[in-house]
């Protein structure tokens, strides 16, 4: 049985008044932090603890809040993205469902560790309940002292807004999200510059994943060192994973961040194994932008290594035999399925989501989604194939934002492991 | 100042300065192409791609390279930075794949388009594209609508580089101009299609780098190429009255504001200049405009040719092409 740093007390009744949550040890870092600690010194304990952000791209959080602006007359602004559109992923719904505390704590521990003085939790609109679930729980907050002016008796105050995007992807992006909060569309912005110069109302600003705000709250309580030794090398502490499909036991899970990947499919504790004892195919394993991997190549590496669940055995091989961990969204699919038809459900996702200011995405993805619609409806030549590869290449790394990537990856990597199936969907030759 | 290398050039520019800049003030077949980029606009480019470049050298302190192509357009210099541009295999791959996808829901309609014989995407197309397309799918299509009484809007052969957008912006005092929908169902409108009632709308048609915003009242008239442009000037309360007249004959077809070498307007021109004005009486003939040799549009030859001009610019392409292979073509020297 892993360590539960997050969703420990998850299952209390009432845990989300804050009543209950405080009985529970609540507000523990707040209070740690405010009165015994520095800004910096609770920066520091979060580079200690070698905590990675848990949106997806995994980058050092310590060193993220590090890179802002301090000496920008500006306003500091520190952003939650709450945005969770990633197919696959719902863990930050879970625990803002449930701990709407814990971000709460967690959003004023990293605001004093910025210096912010105004924060924001930008969620997306289709969680409009979380939002007043959220609301409630800011409200139990402010009348607690957590909030508003002079927290706890120091000169520390903090004013926490939450708010709701109008439903896109590309609002995940934290630009685009920023965009957003400032009530403009949501386009990415193109950088330099980075939030942490000019971000929010162009002044310094850090946009962190829910999950991630809420890991500093047990980084504070148990310190940096010891969040540390939790998780194998710089997969430090633990992770959220939404595990779904085809298994037995789907659902929200806290892992230890170097548990094998083939214990957390099989074993009772976590997904429970395949369901209706069918074999295997393939896994998503970091939400549907990460590239798809077959059975063999999940379980292990190419070098024949169990596979690990770590930022850097996930993604052991580079993309020709690995992944990324990315944002958790754990897809396991069983031997039925048609991968050609998943592939296409994906693509026209990314069609539709694509913001459209540069034309890589603009164009590539909706023809990407139409080659995968003549494929899947039998329709396609084998030449498709080749084509579909090359503009997913001719996608991948010319875009804005990481949007071109994200449609990019499973298309490229889906052909390259499973290309037998795309050629069995396509026809020998058309009657015209 | 930041010295850098862009295809081995060196060139020394003022800190701040764009990759796109620094090249241009090399001039010459080194300069990326730019479908969004707009100099006299502020916050365009970095939209349509067609400007990446390779960063080989991020700067003479971190020397390390950059890890994707960037927008030469949007990305600033650094002393020491070192720039492939005709140089890196990978930048002509990933440009000739944007023009793919640039070309992919345009309806290469030039024959009845306005636009052609001056358009930047047949330019670009020309240069960089393929001579057949990969796509089999439908094109996106949509109605013509009007954006005042004087410009006609072809949202179809729309690339959407947002320069339209950014004259409504910033040389009107209303925005009514933006963008709706998302992904490639986006299109440029008036909001609830209301007429720009601007002085200064007209040039929205002088940015649009193809035909997708036109001049009502010279829609149909003639093709560019029949026409001859004449530099002229008036004077003018609003703006500076310097344009250009494309004229047939003795009757001004078209009055447009003067562009640049990379078809940028500096000197934008108000609705008075360009539409009420069609007759030659009105204005101040300069002279013939001077238009590129190779442009489809010089086929009259109204203009002289500088010999002496012309050399030298041979000996400077050719001194910029030493130390590396001649391209298959060199425009000036074929034609």
């Amino acid at each position: 049985m892993g360590k539960k740093l997050l969703l420990e007390h998850i299952n209390e009744p009432g845990i989300e008044t804050f009543d209950v949550y405080r009985k529970k040890g609540g507000y523990a870092s707040v209070e740690k932090a405010l009165k015994t600690m520095t800004p910096d010194a609770v920066t520091e304990e979060v580079k200690r603890s070698g905590l990675r952000g848990r949106g997806g791209a995994g980058f050092p959080s310590g060193m993220k809040w590090s890179f802002i602006d301090k000496k920008s007359d500006k306003p500091r602004y520190l952003v939650c993205n709450a945005d969770e559109s990633e197919p696959g992923t719902f863990k930050d719904r879970y625990l803002m469902e449930r701990l709407p505390h814990l971000l709460i704590e967690g959003m004023i521990t990293s605001s004093f560790a910025l210096g912010a003085k105004t924060s924001y939790i930008y969620i997306r609109g289709e969680y409009m309940y979380i939002v007043r679930i959220l609301e409630r729980a800011i409200d139990e907050a402010y009348a607690n002292g957590f909030l508003g002016k002079n927290i706890l008796g120091t000169d520390y105050s903090l004013d926490l807004y939450v708010h709701p995007g109008a439903g896109a992807y590309i609002c995940g992006e934290e630009t685009a999200l920023l965009e957003s909060l400032e009530g403009k569309r949501g386009n990415p912005r193109l950088k330099p510059p980075f939030p942490a110069i000019a971000g929010l109302y162009a002044s310094p600003t850090v946009v962190n994943n829910v999950e991630t705000i809420a890991a500093v709250v047990p980084i504070i309580n148990m310190s940096g060192d010891e969040y540390a030794k939790i998780g194998v090398g710089k997969s430090t502490g633990t992770k959220l994973i939404s595990a779904s499909g085809h298994i037995n036991k789907p659902g929200v899970y806290e892992i230890e961040l170097g548990l094998p990947v083939e214990e957390f499919i099989f074993s009772e504790e976590y997904c429970g194994g395949v369901w209706k004892d069918r074999r295997l195919k393939a896994v998503v394993a970091g939400g549907s932008s990460v590239p798809i991997l077959p059975t063999e190549l999940i379980l292990t590496t190419a070098k024949g290594e169990p596979r690990l669940m770590t930022y850097e055995s996930l993604s052991d091989g580079g993309f020709a035999t690995g992944t990324m961990l990315g944002s958790g969204g754990f897809i396991v699919m069983d031997e039925t399925t048609d991968i050609v038809k998943n592939l296409y459900t994906f693509a026209r996702f990314y069609h539709h989501e694509s913001c459209g200011q540069c034309s890589p995405c603009r164009e590539g993805t909706g023809w990407m989604e139409k080659i995968l619609h003549r494929l899947h409806h039998g329709h396609g030549k084998k030449e498709d194939i080749d084509v579909l590869v090359d503009v997913a290449k001719k996608i991948e790394g010319n875009t804005i934002c990481p949007l071109g990537d994200a449609a990019a990856w499973p298309v490229a990597s889906a052909v390259r492991h499973f290309r037998k199936e795309f050629e069995a969907a396509a026809v020998e030759e058309l009657l015209v | 100042m930041a010295k850098l290398t862009i295809d081995g050039v060196e060139v020394e520019v003022a800190d701040g300065t764009t990759i796109l800049n620094a090249a241009r003030q090399i001039g010459g077949e080194l300069v990326p192409p730019a479908m969004c980029y707009y100099s006299s606009l502020k916050e365009t480019g970095g939209k349509c791609r067609v400007c990446l470049v390779k960063v080989a050298q991020g700067s003479g302190k971190d020397p390390r390279p950059m890890p994707k192509l960037v927008a030469s357009c949007r990305t600033p210099v650094a002393d020491g930075m070192v720039v492939q541009n005709l140089t890196s295999p990978e930048v002509l791959e990933a440009r000739k794949g944007v023009v793919e996808f640039l070309l992919l829901n345009h309806p290469l309609d030039c024959p009845i388009c306005d636009q052609a014989g001056e358009c930047d995407l047949q330019n670009l197309a020309y240069e960089h594209g393929a001579s057949t397309t990969r796509y089999e799918e439908d094109r996106r299509t949509f109605e013509k609508i009007d954006i005042g009484d004087k410009i006609k809007l072809h949202m179809t052969r729309c690339i959407l580089c947002y320069r339209c957008t950014f004259v409504a912006d910033q040389l009107t005092n209303n925005r009514v101009h933006g963008v709706l929908g998302r992904g490639d169902k986006s299109e440029i409108s008036t909001y609830i299609q209301k007429a720009v009632d601007n002085d200064f709308s007209g040039n929205m048609i002088d940015v649009c780098p193809v035909g997708a915003l036109t001049d009502k009242t010279f829609r149909f008239k003639s093709r560019v190429w029949f026409t001859k442009p004449m530099d002229a000037h008036r004077s003018c309360t609003k703006c500076s009255g310097k344009v250009v007249l494309w004229m047939k004959g003795d009757d001004v077809l078209r009055v447009s504001a003067r562009k640049d070498q990379y078809g940028e307007v500096k000197e934008y021109i108000c609705n008075e200049c360009r539409f009420d004005h069609k007759s030659v009486g009105d204005w101040t003939v300069e002279g013939p405009r001077h238009i590129d040799r190779h442009s489809v549009i010089s086929q009259n030859h109204y203009e002289k040719i500088d010999l002496q001009k012309l050399k030298k610019e041979v000996e400077r392409q050719l001194e910029f092409q030493k130390g590396k292979p001649l391209p298959e073509s060199n425009p000036l020297l074929n034609s």
